[in-house]
């Protein structure tokens, strides 16, 4: 089977439930969803729309109380933990809104801790160069700056040539200047590497460098908008 | 107020209920030392009033003044003498026992029973049976240690060599005695209650088989309070010098008294210095345990300062949890103390006979305990408080900036290029906290010094023994003559079935004088290179004795404030009781008793004698021994046995029962304070870098790599910690050594490699326990959380 004609992601009847009686909260409603390879996908929505539990299901962090989800042609739902974290592993980069870097080492080294478990990864080097880092290699995470250190931790996400970029709020920490050049790096990787990179965020304005934006609420994705020509995140403003 | 209050209570309990773990690991801690102290210090008060009620009530007799035989009729005139309250005469003589069943012959000890009841002075508890009938000489009372021993009754029989003659002895009852309490055979270590026999026996009876017919051979007395017993022994030993005496003495030469004192003395040394141990390393603790887990609230702090709670009321929240913490530490401590100390009283009750012996710790021990528990938290936890106190609420609701890792040693730097990021992360972290990973270590250190510290008196007592039975006294079997006899009586011995070689002694009652220091002491005269019982040198090399002089002990030597070359001046107790300087021609390191060595044919010559010797040292054919015990048993000369291997036997049987479970309770203390500090350490790390880990596994790193950061470091901390250890419990062990130097024993400082190994491998295993303890922790962390949330 060639998998290029495959999605990234695909994920059928999603749903997951908290709590249990009264108390009982939906998280995601049946979702049905497919993420084909190489897009930059933007999940928009207010917060408690469930994109963060979706987020954490196609990482692999979460699994889902009903419904299934696969990944190339392997099903993510039916792993144990040890696959899932193997599935961390090789393929998966995350981004985060507080960047948590590892304060105790450099940003050379912070990257350098993935690129020792992966498979085929880039040199720690190269993938800062690739965010504009390279000058601040030998820097600890409190000698950056926010926009710096967010920059750290995609260097550190894509090291690895992961098939799928996680960022979650990736800007949410920082002043719009600053987010610009964090998205920037984001983009470069996604049409440089060809890496499939799922972006959450709840600035609409951002959805602007989108292939494919979704939006969700009530945890259901309202719809989907397909965008033919996603602009650069320097012409994105907010 | 009280409204104010409450919710913050109720945050203080749910607060203790998160972290009982580490709770009940500091709680246990100091639980530990409060429970070593009640125990220590409420056994030594027992101890102390057992033996002062005791002593009273049975009037335990303050000095004793043993002669060769004076008139009944001298009584009036001794107790005419100043400080005396009253006194009695008795014969006290050795004898040699034999029991059925019994294979070798027993050394005993036989005294005199007044015609009516017993004794006034240095009376006995009749446990069972009957007093003997004045009229029927063959009834006797027997010691009940030797007769539950013996599984002896009142109606069976002993037979006693009295003075040459063979007898068939009816025990009548059973007693228990002040005067043996710790009831031991002159020249042993340790009390056998098989080996060591003691009869009372009508004054008649007993002094027509000694030929004391209105006579005596000891006095004893109570001298009246205030009164001056040195003045006292100086004028007794001037009265009864033409009747033979060998000096008198006061309690604290008396062996079962003396015994009972050493005991008493190492529970206080016990209970001064461990207890105390256990307290810094619970101060430790909570130092480190309160002032992180202040550090992770900061938040809150900041926010109740917000709020409008007061500095005082905010710092109050954070004392009442460290006073909950020490309370529960504290009972958990006097529960344990009282446990341990009811058992040692058993064990206690065993080894020393008293009539009754409670365990009961005074209410200031209590009072104590609390006291210094709530001092030790206080001390560990001031910085904490007073870091609450100051707190600016503005600065503590910002979250803290990550720390700053950038200024790192250029040594780290080079050590870090060889090594991957996650021991990279372990390096950094220490270097960054080095206090904190200080205390950490010396916290595991300190508990692997206290299992050294407690544990090395078991190889420092074998090493002793060793000693004393394989390099010092070589001698199967030491036989001792009822009166001295010439050298040819070695002949004799020698001809018994199994004697195989034997070597000559001699034993002097003497008093040694230097200045106004003096010692009441036996000399013993050797042959000038003997084989069997000889006189060895710090580096166990036999010394042989001078021909001239004599050789101390450096503990006697010591005492008596004499060194080598020095004059000491010598007033002997027999024969024709010469008194002269003689130069101390050597001196010799021994670890027990107070010996003082001659040669045999100078001691003889000083004496104005000819060859006379009070006994000798055998070896024996071991396939012979019974014959030997036999032959031994039938000689009438003979008033004293000593059978080396079964005293060594006796040794070791109470070093495995006293030793060896005082070992085992430490090796628990040790093993909970080592799993106290790391499981703490471990805990707070976790919590504090929980975001870190957590971040990790969700970039793919798995749970074993995780846990390595984590338990990494501490791993490599119990690694660092065990060198330290080792040298804090040589240096505790070095500490205990000397507090033990007593006239009785001097321990040895020998710790071997298997008590390091030991006590390094509780540490580590400790260690192990509490890191698998957390890893189940590290299994557990909220991936999802760490996406979201900060800090």
């Amino acid at each position: 089977m060639d998998n290029k004609q495959l999605p990234a992601f695909r994920a059928e009847g999603l749903t997951k439930v908290y709590g249990s009686g009264e108390s009982t909260v939906y998280a995601l409603r049946g979702v049905d969803l497919a993420v084909p390879r190489g897009e930059m996908v933007v999940l928009l929505g207010p917060s408690g729309s469930g994109k963060s539990t979706l987020l954490n299901i196609l990482g692999g962090l979460d699994s889902p109380t009903d419904g299934r989800v696969f990944f190339d042609n392997q099903e993510l739902t039916a792993f144990d933990d040890r696959h899932l974290t193997r599935f961390r592993r090789e393929h998966v980069g995350f981004v985060f809104q507080f960047y948590n870097l590892i304060p105790s080492l450099t940003a050379r080294e912070n990257v350098a801790l993935v690129t020792e478990i992966a498979q085929d990864p880039m040199s720690p080097e190269k993938a800062l160069e690739l965010v504009g880092l390279g000058q601040r290699m030998d820097h600890f995470p409190a000698q950056l700056s926010g926009g710096e250190q967010q920059r750290v931790a995609i260097a550190r996400a894509i090291a690895k040539q992961p098939r799928v970029l996680f960022c979650d709020e990736p800007t949410g920490a920082l002043d719009s200047k600053t987010g610009i050049v964090v998205l920037e790096a984001i983009a470069r990787v996604n049409r440089e590497l060809g890496t499939t990179a799922m972006v959450i965020t709840h600035n609409a304005a951002i959805a602007g460098m989108a292939n494919r934006v979704l939006t969700m609420a009530d945890g259901q994705i309202q719809h989907t908008e397909v965008n033919a020509r996603p602009c650069e995140p320097r012409e994105l403003s907010w | 107020m009280l409204e104010l209050f409450k919710p913050l209570d109720r945050k203080l309990l749910r607060d203790l209920w998160a972290i009982k773990g580490q709770a009940l690991a500091i709680a246990l801690v100091i639980g530990c030392g409060i429970g070593m102290y009640v125990m220590s210090k409420g056994m030594l008060v027992s101890l102390a009033e057992t033996r002062a009620a005791y002593y009273e009530r049975y009037r335990f007799a303050n000095v004793w003044a043993p002669v060769k035989r004076a008139p009944d009729a001298l009584l009036d005139t001794i107790v005419a003498l100043p400080g005396v309250r009253r006194a009695e005469t008795r014969i006290r003589a050795g004898v040699i026992l034999d029991v059925e069943g019994a294979v070798a012959p027993i050394t005993g000890e036989i005294q005199s029973l007044p015609a009516i009841r017993g004794p006034h002075i240095n009376d006995f508890v009749l446990r069972q049976g009957r007093y003997p009938d004045p009229v029927r000489e063959e009834e006797v009372l027997a010691l009940d240690a030797f007769a539950e021993a013996h599984k002896l009754l009142p109606g069976d029989h002993v037979h006693a060599i009295l003075n040459g003659t063979k007898k068939k002895l009816t025990i009548t009852g059973l007693v228990l005695a002040p005067e043996y309490v710790y009831a031991i055979s002159p020249g042993e270590i340790v009390p056998d209650k098989k080996r060591f026999g003691v009869l009372w026996m009508s004054r008649d009876a007993l002094g027509h088989a000694f030929d004391l017919d209105g006579a005596f051979n000891e006095a004893v007395l109570l001298t009246s309070t205030g009164s001056h017993e040195e003045a006292l022994l100086d004028r007794l030993d001037r009265l009864l010098k033409r009747y033979g005496a060998t000096g008198a003495y006061g309690r604290e030469q008396q062996i079962s008294d003396q015994f009972l004192t050493n005991e008493i003395d190492q529970l206080e040394t016990m209970g001064k210095l461990l207890p105390p141990i256990f307290l810094l390393v619970a101060t430790f603790l909570l130092n480190v345990v309160i002032g992180r887990l202040i550090d992770t609230e900061r938040e809150q702090i900041g926010l109740l300062k917000a709020f409008g709670y007061r500095d005082t009321t905010v710092a109050l929240h954070y004392m009442k949890m460290i006073g909950a913490v020490t309370l529960v530490g504290v009972v958990i401590g006097i529960v344990l103390g009282l446990w341990l100390g009811h058992g040692l009283a058993n064990m206690y009750q065993d080894y020393f006979k008293f009539p009754f012996l409670l365990f009961r710790a005074p209410p200031d021990v209590y009072l104590v305990a609390v006291g210094f528990s709530l001092l030790v938290a206080g001390v560990g936890t001031f910085s904490s408080v007073r870091r609450v106190v100051q707190l600016d609420p503005a600065v503590a609701m910002v979250p803290p900036p990550p720390p700053d890792y950038s200024r790192s040693a250029r040594w780290l730097e080079l050590l870090a290029r060889w090594i991957d990021q996650p021991s990279r992360m372990i390096l950094r972290h220490l270097y960054r906290w080095p206090r904190r990973a200080a205390m950490t270590c010396i916290g595991i250190a300190m508990s692997m010094g206290l299992l050294i510290g407690s544990s090395f008196s078991l190889d420092a007592m074998i090493y002793m023994v060793d000693i004393s039975f394989n390099v010092i006294d070589r001698q199967d079997v030491t036989v001792s003559f009822v009166e001295p006899r010439n050298i040819r009586a070695i002949q004799d011995v020698l001809h018994a079935p199994g004697a195989i070689s034997a070597e000559p002694f001699r034993a002097i009652p003497v008093v040694l004088r230097n200045g106004p220091r003096s010692r009441r002491e036996a000399i013993i005269g050797l042959g000038q290179s003997p084989e069997l019982s000889r006189v060895v040198d710090t580096q166990l090399r036999p010394v042989p004795i001078p021909e001239q002089g004599i050789v101390l002990s450096d503990k006697l030597a010591e005492l008596l404030q004499v060194r080598e070359g020095e004059l000491l001046r010598v007033e002997v107790r027999t024969g024709r009781r010469p008194e002269l300087d003689v130069p101390v021609s050597g001196v010799v390191k021994t670890y027990m008793g107070t010996a003082a060595y001659m040669d045999l044919e100078a001691m003889n010559r000083m004496l104005k004698e000819d060859t006379a010797i009070s006994g000798s040292y055998l070896l024996v054919d071991p396939d012979h021994t019974e014959a030997f015990y036999q032959a031994l048993k039938n000689t009438p000369v003979v008033a004293g046995v000593s059978l080396q291997e079964q005293a060594q036997k006796a040794f070791y049987d109470t070093l495995q029962e006293s030793l060896g479970t005082f070992v085992f309770f430490n090796t628990i203390f040790a093993g909970l304070i080592a799993l106290g500090v790391v499981y703490n350490s471990a805990r707070i790390s976790l919590s504090e870098r929980g975001r870190e880990l957590a971040s990790l596994r969700v970039l793919g790193l798995t749970r074993g790599e995780v846990s390595y950061i984590l338990l990494g470091e501490l791993a490599l901390l119990t690694l660092i910690a065990l060198p330290i250890g080792a040298l804090l419990g040589y240096l505790l062990a070095w500490t205990l050594v000397q507090s033990f130097n007593t006239e009785l024993f001097r321990i040895p400082l020998i710790i071997s490699p298997s008590t390091y190994g030991y006590a390094a491998l509780v540490v580590v295993l400790s260690a192990l326990a509490s890191g698998l303890l957390v890893n189940r922790r590290v299994q557990k962390l909220d991936l999802i959380a760490v996406l979201k949330t900060r800090e």
